[in-house]
């Protein structure tokens, strides 16, 4: 059963003289690998230039009057902050989804269920912002509450609870947004799995929770570090749903069911940036090299794991 | 540690597609039964029905009976995962779980909802199992490198390792050799005549000198054209198959005159 190898191309020799498709192939291909790299460093010298007024302006012409790094630190952490909540809600519901798509759901209801969770990444995200404030958020509430009253000794759940623009509910809106990459990719590399594999696992008496730990988990476990590092890269730099969720107050806290929130970069620069001129643009880009870098060290992270599982 | 199967009058479908149209034979213990016959006339399929593996291909189902020791092993009060620990198989292609080491592979079906086992225990049923196997002497300086490092040969004795690791009754081998050099053929062919004094063994073969040389029984398949059912022509022991067979059929297909 299900024992059929692919069978392989003849092995290319470099003797054969160039057929012009090859050709034109390679050109295009070329082509498309340079302007890759050519715009990433136009995106990267436009940044530099115009955030270095920033980064050399006197402390106190920096709006807070603290200097850069220091207006720059408390987004960065509430962007990490919220990407994290995002990534810690959303990406064992995206893989729990994509194991039930693949290996559990009867197959009338795996496919609907793909769509829809498709169907997710279509919407735009002020959408998903205008949801988050004016049905999530509220809904929320009362579990804020509970949360304050009975965990409150917990630094994460000291509220107040006022409204529902808090940190968690930020969270919470960006988990339900990077759900579709990390389901379909997971879902992709799940499908994948060798039948031969599964099978070993089934015919030594396994449950289909143990085929699943045995043969699926590890043979997909790169594919889903890599998706969640993407589903993470699109928390960190998501702007609308997070402005008009996250009710900000600055600062550093953990204190997530408060309105008293850091901003994230990205949603600052949306909201700044109407009124920002001359060095208040600046400081915006510079935020924005900032967040470039971290996207940047993120996605280096992410190769670095997948190599290192996919070896494994 | 072995038992007798009694199959009667067994259909197996994919869907809607009648694969294997009534079967019935007896398979005895402490025996090597082979299954011979044309590709595609449904050995597979069937042995894949007596350990319940069948059922994990969706649609796939079966009608019938298949007994051992005197319960249908598809009775409705019957679990398939106890029916794959007590019915053991080895695929056709070896597949050794690749993230795991040699050893791990071994445990892996030992360790499989059961309680903890002490470290001491592990390491012995990982030498008894490897030691069944044959492939202790090969693999015991690195029990702890993965699986996926060694021979084809000897990925399949690991295979055979780990589904022996289990304890079952009987095993099942589907094409066990089809992938491996002949020598590699020749060292589990070897390990089948050791392990049919503890187990009852079903082997499908495509290679009619392995079937006489390892087997008590043979059963014959046919086919009758595509899209027809695969049926159970005769079975006998495998001398007066070779030698004396009673269908014309089987007669040609032993003898290399086949369509
Ligand atoms: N997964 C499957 N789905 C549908 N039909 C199958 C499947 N596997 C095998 N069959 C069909 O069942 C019949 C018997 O196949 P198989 O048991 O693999 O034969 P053999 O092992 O004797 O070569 C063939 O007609 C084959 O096409
Ligand atoms: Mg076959």
């Amino acid at each position: 059963m299900s024992t059929t190898t692919p069978t392989r191309p003849p092995a290319a020799t470099n003797a054969v003289r160039q057929r012009p498709g090859d050709r034109i192939f390679k050109g295009v291909a070329t082509a498309s690998g340079l302007a890759i790299l050519v715009i990433l460093a136009g995106v990267a010298a436009f940044l530099l230039y115009q955030a270095y007024p920033a980064l050399v302006a006197p402390a106190a012409d920096i709006a807070g009057g603290e200097g850069f790094w220091k207006y720059t630190a408390e987004l960065v952490f509430g962007t990490a902050l919220s990407a994290a909540l995002a990534l810690v809600i959303g990406a064992p519901l995206g893989v729990g989804i994509a194991l039930f798509i693949t290996h559990y759901a009867p197959r009338k209801l795996a496919a609907p269920l793909g769509y829809v969770i498709d169907l997710l990444a279509a919407i735009p995200s002020i959408v998903y912002g205008l949801w988050g404030v004016f049905v999530f958020a509220p809904a929320l509430v009362p579990i804020y509450a509970w949360l304050a009253d009975n965990l409150g000794w917990l630094p994460l759940f000291a509220g107040p609870v006022s409204s529902g623009r808090t940190m968690l509910t930020a969270g919470l809106v960006l988990a339900v947004m990077i759900l579709p990459v990390i389901t379909a990719l997971s879902r992709e590399v799940f499908r994948q799995t060798p039948t031969l594999q599964q099978e070993a696992a089934l015919a030594l008496g396994a449950t289909r929770w143990e085929m699943v730990k045995y043969a699926v988990i590890p043979y997909g476990k790169s594919g889903v570090v890599a998706a969640s590092m993407l589903g993470l890269g699109r928390a960190l730099g998501e702007t609308m749903a997070v402005a008009a969720v996250l009710s900000v107050a600055g600062g550093v806290t953990f204190n997530l069911i408060s309105t008293q929130n850091p901003g994230t970069i990205a949603a600052n620069i949306a909201l700044q940036f109407p009124e920002s001129t001359g060095l208040g643009v600046n400081l915006l880009v510079a935020t924005g090299l900032v967040l470039f870098v971290i996207t940047f060290l993120v996605n280096f992270a992410a190769r670095a794991i997948v190599a290192r599982t996919s070896k494994g | 540690m072995s038992k007798r199967i009694d199959v009667s009058d067994l259909n197996i479908y994919y869907g809607d597609f009648l694969a294997v149209e009534g079967v019935s034979m007896a398979i005895e213990p402490r025996s090597v039964t082979a299954f011979i016959g044309p590709s595609g006339c449904g050995k597979s399929t069937f042995l894949r029905s007596l350990n319940r593996m069948h059922e994990v291909i969706p649609g796939a189902r079966v009608e019938g009976k298949v007994v051992m020791d005197g319960q249908d092993l598809y009775g409705s009060d019957i679990d398939p995962v106890d029916v794959r620990r007590t019915v053991g198989m080895v695929f056709q292609r070896p597949n050794p779980f690749p993230t795991m080491s040699i050893a791990e592979n071994v445990l892996a079906g030992a360790r499989l909802n059961s309680k903890r086992m002490r470290k001491s225990e592990a390491d012995d049923l990982v030498e008894s199992s490897l030691q069944g196997a044959n492939l202790w002497n090969e693999v015991k300086d690195r029990l702890d490198r993965p699986g996926a490092g060694l021979s084809g040969g000897q990925q399949q004795r690991l295979c055979i390792a780990r589904a022996i690791a289990v304890k079952p009754q009987v095993l099942l081998m589907d094409e066990p050799c089809s992938a491996l050099d002949p020598i590699s053929t020749l060292a589990i062919e070897d390990l089948i005549q050791k392990l049919k004094s503890d187990y009852t063994i079903v082997i499908v073969t495509h290679n009619m000198q392995q079937a006489s040389r390892v087997s008590d029984m043979t059963a014959f398949f046919n086919i009758a054209g595509t899209g027809k059912p695969g049926k159970l022509i005769e079975m006998s022991d495998t001398a007066s198959i070779f030698s004396n067979p009673s269908q014309k059929a089987t007669e040609d297909y032993v003898s290399g005159r086949f369509g």
